[in-house]
């Protein structure tokens, strides 16, 4: 599948510009570049100015207090957040130097280029079978033989394959909360994204299920760049490379998780993170 | 402990009461149905489904009435479904926060509470009068136009019903807003939907005022749409005030035929309500 959006090359200064200057030595080269972006709930100033870069093969988390806009800055990365009148992102997020943000792009490529789950898993309400087609027949015909394969792939890489594997066609409603959360992964990532946004996908579920989509991100994200928003700290720790802290729509700071978590530069972080507030 | 009896008399009290408001009401449905049964079922024969209704004096049926009743009623579904479905998706789907959803959704629930003599007479003025006669063909479009409103409405709640994570999960994906509609929303309120449209039958299928200003009557066995046309309850109406027993006889078979249908359509109804609790 190719769903390509870039229609020029940027500059290569706009490719390395980079706010944490440890971040430009890693081999994984940045996906995503956000720029300046500030987002508004009507005349309510939600994210005020963030610029900092998703890493290609990584992942980045955002941690924060509720209502710190860590959520709405996943919104804007696949400009879901245009499903719903007067909200207006500011600000440029650049994916492989393409501005998303730019008017006149086609919505739905780009978000078949970046893919979602959310808090609570949302399998529609059909077979399981027919969940992880959707994605795929949006944008692809395939014979039936190679439509089946690419389901039991995305299954497969959302470790779901061996639960559900003799009852693909009952209803994805059917699954436990922890399976209905691994089936909109497998969802998300058969369309083949290039980037996934992750919101807080275990915060509804069990410990067990928790651990099972960490060890799924860990997976994961040899291929994709990742985002994840969560509450939990010590997922956070565990399952991020790198670690964005926001408060009041501001991000406060952005490093790679192990100096986030050891040695802060900020008071407010280190305030945080050791459960001072928030 | 004093506060203790305080409250066990008056939950007592309460109880009480509610039985016996339930009880009441109860009791009218129960002596309605009883009355029905009693003077309907010594009339139900097979002649009803097999004779048009008869002149005064002699035996018949109703089969031209009957016939009148779902040709009209099937008539005004096909044409009220589609309309109030898209009427309703539009109100749900595109119209959030606009004027025009807002005049759209307003003018809807005048719809609805219009009276249904109201109706008839606006479709006698729009088609019976410039038509020069009656006809089935305006008889249906009444009953659609009473339909129209109770689907917009039910098909606008059932859509709100349905969480808006599923249509942003189904956009992340990358899914155009029409196929979201077509194949998430609609999915997920199919059965509320579709208990709706029943509702809005059975709602119909008694409807009388609106029949006797537009598909008024037909003493003959006709499947002409373009003339009058016999029905259900005009037939009752009609021949349960007359002075003739064989007509009186033939009212009771007929009303209990109606209240029978709109029995199992309700049951229809809420067999589909259930479905739809166990699918989740």
């Amino acid at each position: 599948m190719s769903l390509s959006l870039a229609t020029s090359n940027p500059p290569p200064s706009e490719m390395a510009m980079q706010p944490s200057a440890n971040a430009s030595v890693t081999p994984f080269p940045v996906k995503c570049q956000i720029k300046n972006v500030g987002f508004y709930y009507g005349k309510f100033h939600a994210l005020k100015n963030v610029s900092l870069p998703l890493h290609d093969r990584r992942v980045t988390a955002f941690i924060g207090p509720s209502g710190c806009g860590k959520s709405t800055l996943l919104r804007i990365l696949n400009r879901i957040y245009e499903l719903y009148p007067n909200q207006t992102a500011t600000g440029e997020v650049l994916v492989d130097g393409q501005d998303i943000l730019a008017p006149g792009l086609d919505l739905n490529l780009v978000r078949a280029k970046i893919g979602m789950v959310f808090q609570k898993p949302t399998p529609f309400p059909m077979s399981i079978h027919d969940n992880v087609a959707f994605g795929i027949k949006l944008y692809e015909r395939l014979p039936k033989s190679e439509l089946d394969d690419r389901i039991e792939h995305a299954l497969r890489r959302a470790a779901l394959w061996d639960e559900v594997k003799d009852k693909l066609r009952q209803s994805g409603l059917g699954l436990s909360g922890g399976q209905q959360q691994r089936l909109c992964i497998a969802r998300a990532i058969a369309v083949q994204p290039e980037i996934l946004l992750l919101d807080e996908p275990a915060s509804a579920l069990d410990p067990i299920s928790t651990q099972r989509i960490e060890e799924l991100i860990a997976e994961l994200k040899s291929d994709y760049c990742i985002a994840i928003v969560t509450h939990n700290m010590q997922q956070a720790a565990r399952s991020s490379d790198y670690t964005a802290f926001m408060y009041l729509g501001e991000l406060v700071e952005f490093d790679e998780t192990e100096k986030i978590f050891t040695t802060p530069r900020e008071k407010r972080t280190e305030d945080y993170i050791t459960g001072r507030f928030g | 402990m004093q506060l203790y009896t305080r409250r066990r008399i008056s939950n007592y009290l309460v109880v009480t009461l509610s039985l016996g408001a339930t009880a009441f009401g109860l009791l009218f449905l129960i002596f309605v149905l009883g009355t029905l049964l009693t003077n309907g079922i010594g009339a139900l024969s097979l002649s009803l489904i097999t004779q048009a209704t008869p002149p005064p004096g002699s035996a018949g049926g109703l089969t031209n009435a009957i016939f009148g009743s779902l040709a009209m009623t099937a008539i005004a579904t096909l044409v009220g479904t589609p309309t109030g479905i898209l009427a309703g998706t539009f109100l749900a789907e595109y119209a959030h926060g606009s004027r025009l959803g807002e005049l759209v959704r307003f003018i809807n629930d005048v719809l609805l509470s219009a009276p249904s003599i109201i109706i008839g007479l606006f479709v006698y003025a729009l088609l019976v009068v410039p038509m020069g006669h009656f006809s089935a063909w305006a008889g249906s479009v009444a009953l659609a136009i009473i339909m129209i409103p109770v689907i917009v409405r039910t098909t606008e709640d059932m859509l709100n019903l349905v969480p808006s994570t599923l249509r942003e999960a189904a956009a992340a994906l990358g899914a155009p807003k029409w196929k979201i509609v077509v194949t998430v929303t609609y999915r997920s309120a199919v059965q509320g939907m579709l208990t709706g449209v029943l509702l809005a039958v059975a709602r119909i299928s008694g409807e009388t005022a609106p029949l006797l200003f537009t598909a008024l009557n037909n003493q003959f066995w006709s499947t002409d749409l373009n003339r009058p046309m016999a029905n259900l309850p005009v037939v009752i109406f009609q021949f349960a005030m007359s002075p003739y027993a064989d007509w009186q006889v033939l009212a009771w078979a007929g009303a209990l035929l109606i209240t029978a249908a709109i029995l199992v359509l309700n049951i229809g109804a809420r067999f589909f309500a259930s479905w739809s609790g166990l699918q989740k």
